[in-house]
């Protein structure tokens, strides 16, 4: 085991820049409350979604931060379950960074309700069979599992069990992202979802975009407080970042190949990949935003070496890959309900109420500014963790981190 | 330093006792007759129980198909909202409402008139 | 007690009831035979002895609509000005055959399923279904999350976009929350016929007829078991109370 102590330090002073960047944070966060406020006073309308496409923006944004959370806890993960020393300082900042995504996204989440001021319903009657009714205890349980989880962490008699701990929360975790990926999985009725395979693509996705919004904020921190981040730390985040999203593109490879062979879903998948049918927009965001700008181009960054060598080019790879997220989710969700619902095979069906056509939606401000505050909410949060509880390594220097290393 | 600590104090006394100021002014609200000379059970009952009433009756009607005319809404509204001398019913959001005489001068948020129509039932 | 005490009233109530059939047929034929038949007492809970159901015969269904028209009159259903958001409880569906250009026209609406998808998935138990088979949303516990609208195999739920006012004093409705066809509950629970059956059968085709699935002697259950009724999308197992002829 690794001798070398590594010591956490909370950032220290006050600087001009920090307290800049918990304003904006703080704004941005206002910003997305008051425009939830204003898409309850005037009711949905003011949003892009109707009753064909029922979830829209907010939704693109609540799971991809709640997916996003549960990888982000990953780093952790592999240190305590997988007994990698080297991730070991990492774990801390991994495990407050997966708390504040998942409350980012939840504040999203429970703002678009129709009725946010009945939240306390959902405690007061509970469904016991509904994924919804699993995935508000499995949320609030992340956040207490991985409460405890910094503790035993953090808290030097408490070490001994940071392992069981960590055990606990990588089972929650992944139980976590097999609820969210069974919202879309268990719906029997649409194309574009009733497959099984949404549980583990989830979690291979949640891998990827976990640890894709880590490394920014590991390098947006280290950078800011002037610490060291030595290139051995860096350079295995590299290459997991490429093999998450290796795995990633190979779930959804798998799931259209199983698409296109039954006949069944030709129709969805001409859609989304052909844009056949009105898909175009959603076949557009498909190939080029999640499967090239943010599956294949950091694909590539990765595994050419470029990442490894460059900072910047690791960066960019990681924004790339929350960019493809973003498709990914806005693929999923909105293009999943826009294929019309197939209720006559064979048949082509008309109404007035948009039954055989594609359901339109442009969303509108109101819903980006809340998606964006809860982006906001969890940066925030992150930002302001780091600065009152020793979180960040005092540095992260090659040395540090790997006790054999010889300059 | 110690005059400002006084400023504060006085301030917060007085914000503290702005509310009751206020209550004083406002005079107890005049509710509006019903039909008939009896309520479904005695006043104070209502008074201190009619959310509840109507929550059970509520959740009884919902789920049961119980279609009963005690403790409900729609019966409530048949005997005390009354048509104005226009033949027009009081709006929710005026003191002329039954409801809202009342729930306006307690400051109680009232959540049933979001979904339901808080006039009387159409005549048949 | 003796068992012929019993059996005495249970002949007497028997003849009680045929009376009672015998008058309704004779003072409204046809269409009151339900009510007086079939009516419950207002302090009686609905139970799963019956279930409610409509069949719909769309050889007889043309380009109409009246049940449309019924149905969001009574209900209080108004046109919201946009067409994607304002809602629609029950629709004139067209589907045409792709090979053969065979054309049906059939009335969409919420098709009461046994094992209905929009419960399984509610949070609250808003999305519930009463005894007697008739899906409901509770609007009381809603909370707006939509995500019944997702798991809907029929559409057949909408979104409320906007405030609601100048609702059915029966059929109270509001911004914020879900809402559907009740299969007119207020109208059943009192004996009586849907309104979109009750327009059909008088100023349309004729082409519904509603009642008592579990009763074998309901006009629906003798149409039922003599033509056959098939449920759209069947391939999901959901045992829905709305049956189709001719699709």
């Amino acid at each position: 085991m690794a001798k070398t102590k590594v010591k956490y330090l909370a950032v220290e002073g006050l600087p001009k820049g920090y307290l800049l960047l918990l304003g904006v944070l703080g704004l941005s966060t206002l910003i997305g409350v008051l425009s939830a406020h204003h898409m309850e006073t005037e009711g949905h309308i003011i949003t892009g979604m109707n009753n064909q496409i029922v979830w829209g923006l907010p939704h693109v944004f609540a799971v991809f931060l709640i997916v996003a959370a549960s990888g982000a806890l990953n780093i952790a993960s592999i240190s305590s379950v997988f007994k990698r020393p080297i991730y070991k300082p990492l774990a801390r900042l991994s495990g407050v960074v997966a708390i504040a995504l998942l409350v980012g996204g939840v504040m999203v989440l429970v703002l678009d309700l129709g009725r946010p001021d009945r939240l306390l319903v959902t405690i007061t009657h509970v469904n016991p069979k509904s994924i919804f009714t699993w995935n508000i205890v499995l949320y609030s349980g992340f956040i207490g599992v991985v409460v405890v989880y910094l503790w035993m962490m953090m808290e030097r008699k408490m070490n001994a069990y940071s392992r069981p701990v960590g055990i606990a929360a990588f089972i929650w975790r992944l139980v976590l992202t097999t609820g969210t990926g069974s919202i879309f999985g268990f719906l029997v009725a649409r194309q574009g979802y009733d497959a099984a395979i949404y549980a583990p693509m989830f979690i291979v996705m949640s891998f990827a975009y976990g640890l894709a919004v880590f490394i920014l904020i590991l390098f947006a921190a280290y950078k800011a407080t002037n610490r060291e981040l030595g290139d051995k730390v860096v350079q295995r985040l590299a290459a997991l970042l490429g093999i998450f999203s290796t795995g990633a593109l190979f779930f959804v490879a798998v799931y259209h190949l199983t698409n296109l062979y039954a006949t069944e879903h030709h129709g969805w998948d001409a859609f989304v990949l052909l844009g056949r049918n009105g898909g175009g927009v959603y076949a557009t965001v498909f190939w080029l935003v999640q499967v090239i700008l943010g599956s294949l181009v950091p694909i590539a960054l990765v595994f050419s070496g470029l990442a490894h060598q460059s900072r910047k080019l690791l960066g960019l790879a990681a924004a790339l890959v929350i960019l493809g997220g973003f498709g990914q989710m806005y693929v999923t969700i909105i293009g999943g309900q826009a294929y019309p619902l197939v209720l006559f095979p064979g048949s082509e069906i008309t109404s007035s109420f948009f039954d055989g056509v594609a359901g339109s939606y442009s969303p509108s401000i109101w819903e980006f500014l809340l998606g964006l505050g809860g982006f906001s909410l969890a940066l925030a949060i992150v930002a302001f963790a780091v600065k009152i509880l020793p979180f960040l390594p005092e540095s992260l220097a090659d040395s540090v981190v790997d006790p054999h290393h010889s300059d | 330093m110690r005059s400002l600590t006084r400023t504060l104090v006085f301030a917060m006394a007085a914000a503290m006792l702005l509310p009751l100021a206020s209550l004083a002014e406002v005079p107890f609200p005049d509710i509006p007759k019903g039909k008939g000379d009896q309520c479904v059970a005695p006043t104070d009952v209502i008074r201190q129980t009619h959310m509840d009433l109507l929550v059970h009756k509520r959740d009884q009607t919902m789920h049961l198909g119980i279609r009963t005319k005690q403790y409900s809404l729609r019966e409530c509204l048949n005997c005390h909202v009354q048509a104005k001398p226009d033949g027009t019913y009081p709006d929710i959001d005026s003191k002329e409402h039954f409801c809202n005489a009342c729930h306006s001068y307690a400051a109680v948020k009232i959540d049933c008139f979001q979904c339901h129509v808080a006039r009387p039932d159409d005549p048949k | 007690m003796s068992s012929n005490n019993d059996s005495k009233r249970s002949r007497r109530t028997f003849l009680k009831g045929t009376a009672a059939v015998a008058t309704g047929l004779a003072l409204a034929p046809g269409v009151r035979l339900l009510g007086v038949a079939q009516a419950k007492a207002d302090d009686e809970a609905v139970t799963g002895a019956v279930r409610w159901g409509l069949l719909i015969d769309t050889a007889k269904c043309s380009d109409c609509d009246v049940c449309v028209e019924a149905c969001h009159a009574e209900n209080g259903v108004k046109d919201q000005g946009d067409p994607e958001t304002t809602p629609q409880w029950i629709r004139k569906l067209m589907a045409k055959d792709k090979m053969t250009g065979h054309v049906v026209t059939l009335p969409m609406m919420c098709q009461h399923c046994e094992h209905p998808p929009c419960v399984d998935v509610c949070p609250t138990g808003a999305s519930f279904r009463r005894a007697d088979g008739i899906v409901l949303v509770d609007r009381h516990i809603c909370i707006g999350c939509r995500y019944c609208m997702m798991a809907c195999p029929y559409k057949a739920r909408s979104f409320e976009h906007v405030d609601v006012t100048d609702q059915a004093p029966h059929a109270p409705r509001g911004k914020g929350t879900v809402e559907s066809c009740t299969m007119c509950v207020h109208r059943v629970d009192k004996g009586r016929e849907p309104a979109c059956v009750e327009a059909c059968n008088s100023t349309g085709q004729g082409a519904m007829v509603f009642g008592d699935l579990k009763d074998s002697t309901s006009s629906i259950s003798m149409a039922l078991a003599e033509h056959g009724g098939k449920q759209i999308r069947a391939d999901l197992g959901l045992n829905t109370g709305v049956r189709y002829r001719g699709i």
